[in-house]
């Protein structure tokens, strides 16, 4: 079975879009990561399917992987600093709700 | 120039008042922190007198010396030269395109200088030791007067301009500083700022002419320049470019000398300067200060002598200048006024004196001038002491028996100031007279105003002794005690007065038929100039006869007006009033300088008046101030707008954040 790389291009631009029409509407901090995680996921995605758009059996590209192993590698550390402030959150307001944390309004 | 051996202790002629006045600066201050203790604490201010007139007497006997030094040398070959200090250097240290060399240099002119600034400049001190006892900045005075002395030494021993520029900026420092001595008073400080002000127009004159020189002749050392205009310097072989940037130069450091030397049109400062206290007055009118102008023209003599319009210019300025000072002074009521008014006077003389290229007459009537005026000013300054500070000559009268030793100074003071036969003025004013007569052409014109000048000094000297010490007693009785003032202030006036009288056997007249012992010792530092004059329009000497007729006149128009002034005088102030009654307008004109004055209110002070309004209001209120607040509340009023953007919702930061990348990606992709 072979799948065109535009699919594999919608597909990426489905679940970014996704992700970020979750990070608008959603309140909930932890949602709202999720979300983010999605949108760098789909971003992973697009580097694969580029990367697999400019291979040829004789040579293959290597710059899409690695860039996403980066991304994979960022994210980590971004859920990891993430869900600390979500309990720093948590602890301060006795709650996870974005609009609860709004001293930062001009 | 030949090299010399050096003589270091030239150093010490300025240096020891230069030195003096530090010390008496310090006593000023320790005197500030006893009376800060105990406010009837006398302090060490005492001393200070004593530390003053040492370094002023140091400072004469070097000078004395320096003078005996130069005669032991042959007349060509009288220069002495002190160690020179490299002082600016401009490019290359082995071969500089630029460099002034700090160097003092004593040669007849700045010996003769030397010996009048550090002379009557110790009469005067002295002096002032006794006028100013008492005063709470007694020390301060002291330290002020060594200091002047300074700068004034400074000015006429260096070599360079730059140096003489230092001199004579200190000079105008020193006589800001004394003419506002009494600053609490109000009117003292105003007429120091004049007086600054005033010299600041002909300081930056003398810039532009330093400048110009520098240009032609890639030096300042005014030696060399004056060199390279000896012997074989033909006016006829340079171009007329040449010509043309040293008569400008000439021009502008005449302009200089306008300034310090109170000529038209910047003389308006020198009458407002006897603000400050006596002996201040004489100091600045007759040993410093307004020498300077007639030292410089005279040291860089062939620079003018090139330039025949700026010599006639000069002429014409200083007989102007002349008439205008002799007429004021006319109707002065205040004693020092006159005595102010007629120094502007007789330096205008001496500038006539320089314009006709007699350099060693003016040096002559600058000599003599120093003597007498020094003497006149300090008499003065005694009567002012003994009426308890009363200057105004309808409240005096009668003084000569309650002050008969200050009257007698002053009768031999005024003789010389008139000019009477045989008196040292006599000499100097007849030697310049005589010049201006012999130049010919439009000098003839000069010399017609000249003697109508001499009338009116006779006659304004006379009328002032007359309303002084003459005629009934005009002062109250009640409040007025004339006395006497002490030896301290006596001697010094008898000395000056034998200087009045006798000071003429300087440069008698060709037809006594004895040496003209000035014009024959200032001769190697004239003769450039004199030779220049000579390649011009060759002199022909005045037969004797001529002089004789001369010399005659200037004796019968002296004695008569002298005469005249004091016969119209001798029963009181009546004839003052008469002529304000009779002739308002012209009492009121001569009274107010010829409203020069307020001319410079009109014309000068009130446009800069409406430039400064102009400035503040338009420019600087609206347009500067408008930029700089209307940059503020831009800034204010975007800020205010755009901080409902920050709304401290998560999501809200988002959608900015997203929708900026949104429309970042879309403008890449259609570009």
């Amino acid at each position: 079975m072979n799948v065109p790389s535009e699919h594999l291009f919608f597909l990426s631009a489905g679940l970014f879009s996704l992700g970020v029409l979750g990070f608008l509407v959603r309140r909930n901090v932890i949602v709202t990561l999720m979300c983010v995680e999605l949108m760098l996921n789909a971003a992973n995605l697009a580097f694969l399917a580029a990367s697999r758009m400019h291979s040829t059996p004789e040579s293959l590209d290597v710059q899409g992987p690695v860039f996403s192993i980066f991304v994979i590698t960022v994210a980590a550390a971004e859920a990891a600093v993430g869900l600390a402030l979500v309990i720093a959150l948590y602890r301060l307001k006795q709650s996870v709700e974005t609009d609860s944390a709004s001293e930062m309004k001009g | 120039m030949p090299p010399s051996p050096s003589h270091a202790w030239l150093w010490w002629i300025p240096l020891l008042p230069l030195i003096g006045s530090v010390l008496c600066g310090a006593l000023h201050l320790a005197t500030l922190s006893a009376r800060k203790r105990d406010p009837q604490a006398k302090g060490p201010a005492g001393l200070a007198p004593l530390i003053a007139c040492a370094a002023m007497a140091g400072a004469l006997a070097l000078a004395v010396k320096g003078l005996f030094d130069l005669r032991a040398l042959d007349a060509a070959a009288r220069i002495l030269n002190s160690t020179s200090w490299e002082w600016i250097t401009v490019g290359d240290p082995r071969q500089p395109w630029f460099e002034v060399d700090l160097r003092l240099v004593l040669d007849p002119l700045s010996s003769t200088l030397g010996l009048v600034i550090t002379g009557v400049g110790l009469l005067i001190h002295i002096y002032a030791s006794g006028y100013m006892k008492g005063d709470a900045g007694y020390a301060k005075f002291f330290a002020y007067l060594n200091l002047f002395v300074f700068a004034m030494l400074m000015l006429v021993l260096s070599s360079s301009l730059l140096g003489v520029f230092v001199g004579w900026e200190g000079v105008g420092l020193c006589s800001y500083l004394l003419i506002g001595f009494w600053y609490e008073k109000g009117w003292p400080a105003e007429a120091a700022q004049k007086a600054f002000i005033t010299n600041r127009v002909g300081d930056a004159c003398f810039l532009i002419g330093s400048f110009l020189l520098l240009r032609l002749f890639g030096t300042l050392d005014m030696h060399e320049i004056v060199a390279r205009m000896g012997a074989d310097f033909r006016l006829d072989a340079v171009s007329d470019d040449v010509k043309l940037n040293i008569a400008l130069a000439a021009l502008f450091l005449f302009g200089g000398c306008c300034g310090k030397s109170a000529q038209m049109p910047l003389f308006t400062w020198l009458p407002d300067a006897m603000a400050g206290p006596t002996p201040v007055s004489a100091l600045i009118h007759a040993a410093t200060m307004v020498t300077s102008g007639i030292y410089l023209v005279v040291r860089l003599n062939p620079l003018f002598a090139s330039s025949p319009a700026v010599m006639t210019l000069i002429s014409g300025v200083g007989v102007a200048t002349a008439l205008i000072g002799g007429s004021t002074a006319l109707v002065q009521r205040d004693i020092k006024k006159v005595l102010a008014y007629s120094t502007v006077s007789q330096l205008g003389y001496m500038f006539l004196g320089l314009g006709t290229g007699a350099f060693g007459a003016a040096v002559f009537h600058l000599v003599t001038h120093a003597f007498f005026k020094a003497l006149l000013f300090l008499g003065a300054g005694s009567v002012i002491h003994g009426m308890h500070e009363e200057q105004d000559m309808h409240k005096m009268g009668g003084l000569r028996k309650h002050m008969p030793q200050t009257f007698a100074t002053f009768l031999a003071g005024a003789a010389a100031l008139s000019g009477l036969p045989l008196m040292s003025g006599f000499f100097s004013k007849d030697e310049i007279i005589a010049h201006t007569f012999n130049s010919g052409g439009v000098y003839y014109a000069f010399w017609i105003v000249g003697g109508l000048t001499a009338a009116m000094t006779a006659y304004y000297t006379w009328r002032m002794v007359a309303l002084t010490f003459f005629g009934p007693e005009r002062f109250d009785h009640h409040h007025v005690h004339p006395h006497e003032s002490p030896a301290v202030m006596t001697v010094p006036l008898m000395v000056l007065a034998v200087l009045s009288v006798f000071g003429g056997v300087l440069g008698l007249p060709p037809v006594f038929h004895v040496a003209h012992v000035l014009n024959d010792w200032l001769a190697p530092v004239v003769a450039p100039g004199v030779a220049i004059l000579n390649q011009l329009h060759p002199h022909e000497h005045l037969s004797h006869a001529t002089e004789w007729v001369l010399l005659g006149l200037g004796a019968a128009v002296a004695l008569a007006f002298a005469h005249t002034g004091f016969r119209t005088y001798s029963a009181g102030p009546e004839p003052d009033l008469a002529i304000g009654r009779g002739a308002p307008g012209v009492a009121a004109f001569l009274g107010d300088a010829w409203s020069i004055d307020s001319a410079y209110s009109r014309v000068v002070i009130l446009p800069l008046r409406v430039f400064a309004f102009v400035v503040r209001f338009i420019v600087d209120q609206v347009v500067i101030d408008g930029l700089v607040n209307g940059a503020g509340s831009l800034a204010k009023n975007f800020a205010l707008r755009a901080r409902g953007m920050a709304s401290g919702q998560l999501d809200a930061y988002a959608l900015w954040m997203g929708g900026g990348a949104a429309v970042i990606s879309l403008w890449w992709m259609w570009s």
